[in-house]
């Protein structure tokens, strides 16, 4: 600090935790010199309450809630990783019809994520009517997730070796007629969004992020796919019935805000269509196939590994056992945790009325960046 | 001294007021009106005091019998002074009660956008303001300590003082007005610039990072959208040969709404006043998603309250403005040709017609995200100012091709 040179013209503003643009408890310290922001410190750990330590004490049953609390919005992907890291472990291959089940409840988790998103923008960009048409969206899509697990948000659906129970009654129909409300809706508000040349102009060229430094930085997720990298584990490592799925990845090469906004809202349409895939395939397969193993409560000994694509970026657990009932060691890797040490190289250069618009496309969600 | 030389001036000043207005002969309706015309407010103030100080009067004289007291109270000279405080009230309720109307109005309109209900409480929704004006009245009035007190709160208040100030000044109609200035206009786009010199002040005043950055931004907006103002400005009192309002709005309702050959000019006053009254697409001194509320943060409680109803009042004033400019004020087309237009509802047109302005302030802000400060910049600089040049140019085509026999 002594080092350094004293600059009268800059100075430290402190951008949080109680502040309107961080959706949620974290700080984003930002050195600014009049409204251009040089220099910037993100500081996140406010949310920390010991999730990892939390899950040695628990049976492996018992975690699946737990992993819905990791993230508000994007429960279903976080509960569906911890039964996939634990059948790993088992070595087990979940029913046909489970897994079908699991892509329906993911696609639709990772729609109103996405949503959610949609809507933190349109505040961050000082527009109201995107947050309300977003979120009035997104109230459908958890609709949807009430009839298949009676729950708005914290599912605890998925089951290690199967889902917790079959589709209800009617929730097809249901499901299909959401999912083609919701694409005529979401024209709407990219109408509000992607053609109206404020919100682009308000967006567009900020926050650039090249193909190196996202590899370097280890983004993952849309923001990664916004810079110009085709991956998706979707698509690239197919866990359960992913692999059966016809749909495309958008990539966009620009790695501005702009192109991770797109990304974003292709991949809605894309999950709306692997719902619909998914859905026809669950026609042909029997209702009364099984939709759930029967699996020991104890797993064995070993170190196991399960990653999937969840609606921030690349969701990974890493579980130590020692063949008891409880897990020795479940590590968690955030992606948002890791894409927020990029907003240093994000907002340098862009200004404060930038910082937030910038920020939104990362979606942050600090339950799982703080465990 | 000087303020009884003013008030001379302004009682005395029959030679250039007209008691006739548009036909109708409003001389000798109130003798001791200081106006030499028909004054509706000041009216009401005469019956105001004409019974609530006549009641006084008479209550003391109860008690007292022929006391001189009594007398005095319902006396010209101070009948004229209470009914000119009572005129200022009146004046002054009814711009409370407009801008409550349009609040309600942009509430429930953007409700509507927003697919959802807007205001709910009292008919259609109207009592909610009352209602969360009176939530935040109950506050507590905490103020940080190291700010600089005296700048704190003379920025505030003057900044909520020239708004109301600015919709006390806007006339509803040739007889609804405090004072008829000859340089009207002038005297109120004055008051309007005078805001953002003080949101700077007071933005600095609070010794809080955010409020410096949404001060300074405050005047880097003005930069923007005051210049291309001024130009329109110059187009309109050019065209109309005139500051005074009433004169303005006359020559508009004998010749053409100037919207019809000012529409350049009609579509950049908008956008100016949507940022004269730092609304949502260029609310950039409040921008709260970045600025936490911009100069208006360490203001708790009603002082919040107080800059949200200058806020207001702005707008109303800044539609009102349009209104005068271009919409042909409180005249209307065919119907303010008959007599019983000006006696029952100049008032009345006028306040609807600011209220179908506010509906596109309150569209442009359910349907715009918020802009950026160098973007208003280049839009105000590259953009606003050479259409309103080109208004400038046209207006001056069109008074030449006039003033010389016309073209046709």
């Amino acid at each position: 600090m002594a080092a350094e040179k004293m600059n009268a013209d800059q100075m430290w503003l402190t951008m949080g935790p109680q502040h309107p643009f961080s959706h949620g408890l974290w700080t984003l310290r930002v050195k600014v010199d009049g409204e251009i922001v040089t220099d910037a410190e993100p500081e996140v750990g406010y949310l920390h309450r010991g999730w990892e330590k939390e899950c040695e004490q628990r049976t492996y049953q018992k975690i699946i809630p737990m992993a819905d609390r990791l993230c508000y919005s994007a429960s279903m992907t976080w509960s569906h990783l911890f039964c996939k890291v634990a059948e790993e472990a088992l070595d087990i291959e979940v029913p046909e019809r489970a897994q079908y089940l699991r892509v329906v409840a993911d696609e639709i988790c990772r729609i109103q994520s996405h949503l959610m998103w949609l809507a933190a923008v349109g505040t961050d960009a000082g527009n109201l009517t995107i947050f309300l048409w977003a979120l009035r969206e997104r109230e459908f899509m958890l609709d949807l997730n009430v009839r298949l697990c009676g729950q708005r948000l914290t599912t605890n659906y998925p089951r290690i070796g199967g889902v917790r129970n079959d589709m209800p009654y009617y929730f097809e129909r249901d499901c299909l007629r959401g999912i083609e409300r919701f694409e005529k809706a979401l024209w709407d508000i990219v109408k509000l969004t992607d053609e109206s040349s404020i919100f682009v102009g308000r967006v567009k060229g900020i926050g650039y992020i090249s193909r190196e430094e996202c590899a370097n930085l280890g983004i993952t997720g849309p923001a990664m796919r916004g810079c110009g990298v085709d991956h998706d584990i979707r698509r690239d490592d197919p866990y359960d019935a992913y692999g059966d799925m016809d749909f495309y990845v958008p990539v966009y090469k620009d790695g501005d805000a702009y192109s991770r906004f797109r990304v974003r809202i292709e991949e809605m349409f894309q999950s709306c269509s692997i719902i619909k895939q998914a859905m026809k395939k669950l026609e042909s397969i029997p209702k009364t196939a099984p939709y759930r193993l029967k699996v020991p409560k104890a797993i064995p000994e070993g170190t196991h590994m399960a990653r999937i694509e969840d609606p921030r970026g690349e969701g990974l657990m890493y579980l130590i056992s020692d063949g008891s009932e409880q897990p020795y060691r479940l590590k968690v890797r955030s992606p948002v945790f890791v894409n927020v040490s990029a907003s240093k190289r994000m907002v340098q250069g862009v200004r404060i009325a930038d910082i937030p618009t910038v920020m939104a496309m990362i979606d942050m969600c600090l339950g799982e960046t703080d465990r | 001294m000087a303020y009884s030389s003013i008030l001379n001036w302004i009682i005395n000043r029959d030679d250039w007021v007209n008691t006739v207005v548009n036909g109708v002969d409003y001389s000798g309706i109130v003798n001791m009106s200081p106006y030499a015309g028909y004054n509706l407010p000041y009216d009401i103030g005469v019956k105001i005091w004409e019974s609530l100080g006549g009641l006084i009067a008479w209550l003391i004289n109860l008690i007292f019998p022929g006391n001189p007291v009594s007398y005095t109270l319902v006396s010209d000279p101070v009948t004229n002074a209470m009914a000119i405080i009572l005129m200022v009230v009146v004046i002054f309720a009814i711009g409370f009660v407009v801008n409550l109307t349009m609040i309600w109005q942009e509430r429930k309109f953007l409700g509507r956008q927003m697919d959802r209900r807007g205001t709910m409480i009292g008919p259609l929704g109207y009592f909610q303001c009352l209602g969360d004006g009176l939530k935040t009245f109950m506050k507590e009035n905490v103020a940080p300590r190291d700010i600089d007190k005296k700048i704190y709160w003379w920025g505030l208040t003057l900044v909520i003082g020239t708004s109301v100030l600015l919709a006390c000044m806007i006339p509803l109609s040739p007889r609804w007005y405090i004072v008829d200035f000859n340089t009207g206009l002038l005297i109120i786009f004055a008051f309007f610039a005078l805001a953002p010199f003080l949101i700077m002040c007071a933005g600095w005043a609070q010794n809080n990072k955010y409020s410096l950055i949404g001060g300074l931004r405050a005047a880097e907006l003005m930069i923007s959208y005051e210049v291309p103002m001024l130009i329109l400005f110059a187009a309109t009192v050019y065209m109309t040969g005139s500051f005074n309002i009433g004169d303005i709005i006359s020559w508009q309702e004998n010749n053409i709404w100037l919207i019809v050959p000012q529409i350049l000019g009609f579509i950049v006053c908008v956008v100016c006043a949507v940022a004269e009254s730092e609304r949502v697409p260029f609310d950039l001194s409040e921008a709260e998603a970045e600025l936490v509320e911009g100069w208006q943060t360490e203001y708790a409680g009603m002082k919040w309250g107080l800059i949200m109803l200058g806020d207001y009042f702005r707008g109303y004033v800044a539609c009102a403005l349009v209104c005068i400019m271009y919409l042909g004020g409180w005249s209307m087309p065919i119907i303010s040709s008959f007599d019983w237009y000006y006696q029952y509802l100049p008032e009345l047109f006028f306040v609807l017609k600011t209220c179908f302005v506010f509906i596109f302030f309150i569209t442009a802000r359910g349907a715009l995200p918020r802009v950026r400060t160098d973007q208003i910049v280049n839009v105000g600089w590259k953009v606003l100012m050479p259409l309103a040049v080109v208004n400038l140019v046209i207006t001056i085509l069109v008074k030449w091709f006039i003033e010389n026999g016309g073209v046709f």
